[in-house]
């Protein structure tokens, strides 16, 4: 079965595009999209570097860590940006999270 | 994150593609390419539902365009920018290829849905078309419970089986989205539908009022529901939305009968949406046939998909405003709804560049909604079924 709904993205989260949204540049608009059930969705620069690193055992924290060290800005701020933005995806039903692990 | 692409059948009001498309300029110079296209691939299917959005003429299996054309169509598709395809019919599963042809579309990079009435599947025939890459699967319900199902569907034991199908479709981890047309006959049984589709694990749930053309105009009488009715339906819709909030997003489509302004139809005619024929016809609608002395292009031509979308007589007849007459051509939403439904004007008034009676600046948009209102209160119930001999009156007993 799909992920869970109603997914409430938190720093140790480690979400991933479910298999019916895909992420792809669309080469004749330019532009990245995801594809997803009856929707084009358009993600700004900002989300496509986070959803491309968002591979399902990255947490949130991770990419944020990332991405302050590739920016030289506050993680903090980071942080909460990318968890108001995958939420959004989230609560559109386009994001999943990795099961745990049996180590 | 803004959405760019509603329902492609029902394109929502505002933000359509065109703001994404228009900014850059792709293949079709003047209007971007849609999204996503509504391929047609067979008129076979074996419901015979009474509002059926196919035309009263039916294209016949000799004439459907074979395997090879179709792969042709799909990469040519993927190449001037599509991004979806909708593998819909009539019945697409009635296609013994239809595995292949979803294979051959998710190798070009097309998001691939299917539109489906699901009693032809078999849980192996699923799987396979999901190895294909099949993204997503939408089930039609003709209602909640077999009795009503499968007697608007003309079709024994139909409700059973998808119910059966909608349930490998979630094993499968494929999403699932319910399509459920409403009229008089079935409107009641909507809560219970929505409920339905909560258990089934739906993600999407399509409420769809029947758009009166073609079959379902034949059926005006049996179908058009109460203004009441259609009160009641919205608040149904509404409390559901909110109760279901990231467990089920519901779409919702009125009959624009009741409406005051008309529907901004396909976006616009000729502006974000074409669909394939079972022939190849490419059409600005999928009802576009109705309208007669219009000579629509087809894929078999020499004309290449971008240049009949950008150039054929038949989507720049429409397309704009330059084609409007009073009272559409000073009216200031003359650019919001474009004039309602050009194959509803047409069906209705005789002359497709009138404006659409569903509008109320249509002269005959008194006579239009009480005639809805008068057939809505009527005693007839029995359905004219949709098939390739023009339509059969059910028995008086309904079988």
């Amino acid at each position: 079965m799909a992920g869970p709904r109603n997914i409430s993205v938190s720093e140790t989260s480690r979400p991933v595009l479910p298999r019916h949204a895909k992420l792809k540049y669309d080469e004749t608009r330019k532009v990245w999209v995801i594809l997803a059930p009856e929707r084009v969705l358009a993600p700004d620069e900002i989300a496509v570097e986070v959803l491309q690193l968002c591979n399902g055992e990255r947490s949130v924290g991770d990419v944020s860590d990332q991405l302050a060290a590739k920016y030289a800005a506050p993680r903090e701020a980071i942080l909460a940006d990318v968890i108001v933005m995958l939420q959004d995806l989230a609560d559109k039903g386009f994001l999943t999270e990795a099961r745990e692990k049996t180590s | 994150m803004s959405d760019v692409l509603g329902n492609p059948m029902i394109p929502p009001d505002a933000s359509d593609s065109l703001a994404v498309l228009e900014k850059q300029r792709s293949t079709a110079e003047t209007f971007g390419i849609p999204l996503a296209v509504l391929l047609e691939i067979t008129h076979r299917c074996p419901l015979q539902c009474p509002y059926c959005s196919n035309p009263v003429e039916l294209d016949r299996s000799g004439k459907e365009l074979t395997t090879e054309e179709w792969k042709k169509v799909l990469s040519e598709l993927a190449e001037i920018g599509v991004l979806q395809v909708h593998f819909s019919g009539g019945e697409p599963t009635a296609r013994k290829d239809l595995v292949d042809l979803v294979k051959h579309a998710s190798d070009v990079g097309l998001y691939t849905n299917l539109i489906t009435s699901a009693v032809l599947l078999t849980r192996e025939k699923l799987s396979d078309l999901a190895d294909a890459g099949l993204c997503h699967v939408q089930i039609s319900f003709q209602g909640v419970e077999e009795g009503l199902a499968d007697r608007v569907a003309g079709y024994k034991n139909g409700h059973r089986k998808k119910l059966e199908v909608a349930k490998w479709t979630r094993e499968l981890d494929l999403p699932l989205t319910v399509n459920a047309v409403m009229h008089r006959q079935n409107l009641h049984q909507l809560p219970d539908i929505i409920q339905m589709s909560v258990d089934l694990d739906a993600d999407r749930l399509e409420v769809a009022n029947v758009q009166y053309y073609g079959w379902a105009l034949k059926n005006r009488a049996a179908l058009m529901p109460t203004v009441a009715q259609l009160d009641e339906c919205t608040r149904i819709v509404e409390e559901a939305r909110e109760r279901l909030k990231g467990t089920l997003a519901i779409d919702y489509v009125v009959p624009d009968y009741y409406a005051l302004r008309p529907k901004k139809c396909m976006g616009g005619w000729g502006r974000q949406f074409f669909n394939i024929s079972p022939a190849g016809k490419v059409l600005p609608c999928h009802a576009a046939e109705s309208i007669t002395g219009l000579d629509f292009e087809s894929v078999r031509s020499n004309h290449s998909i971008a240049w009949i979308w950008q150039n054929s007589e038949a989507f720049n007849r429409y397309r704009g405003t330059g084609w409007m007459k009073e009272p559409c051509k000073s009216c200031e939403f003359r650019e919001i709804d474009f004039g309602g439904c050009r194959c509803q004007a047409f069906a209705l008034t005789g002359d497709a560049a009138n404006t659409d009676p569903a509008c109320a600046l249509s002269p005959l948009h008194e006579t239009i909604f009480k005639q809805a209102e008068r057939e809505a209160e009527g005693e007839t119930n029995r359905f004219l079924y949709r098939n390739f001999a023009g339509g059969t009156l059910e028995s008086e007993n309904g079988a």
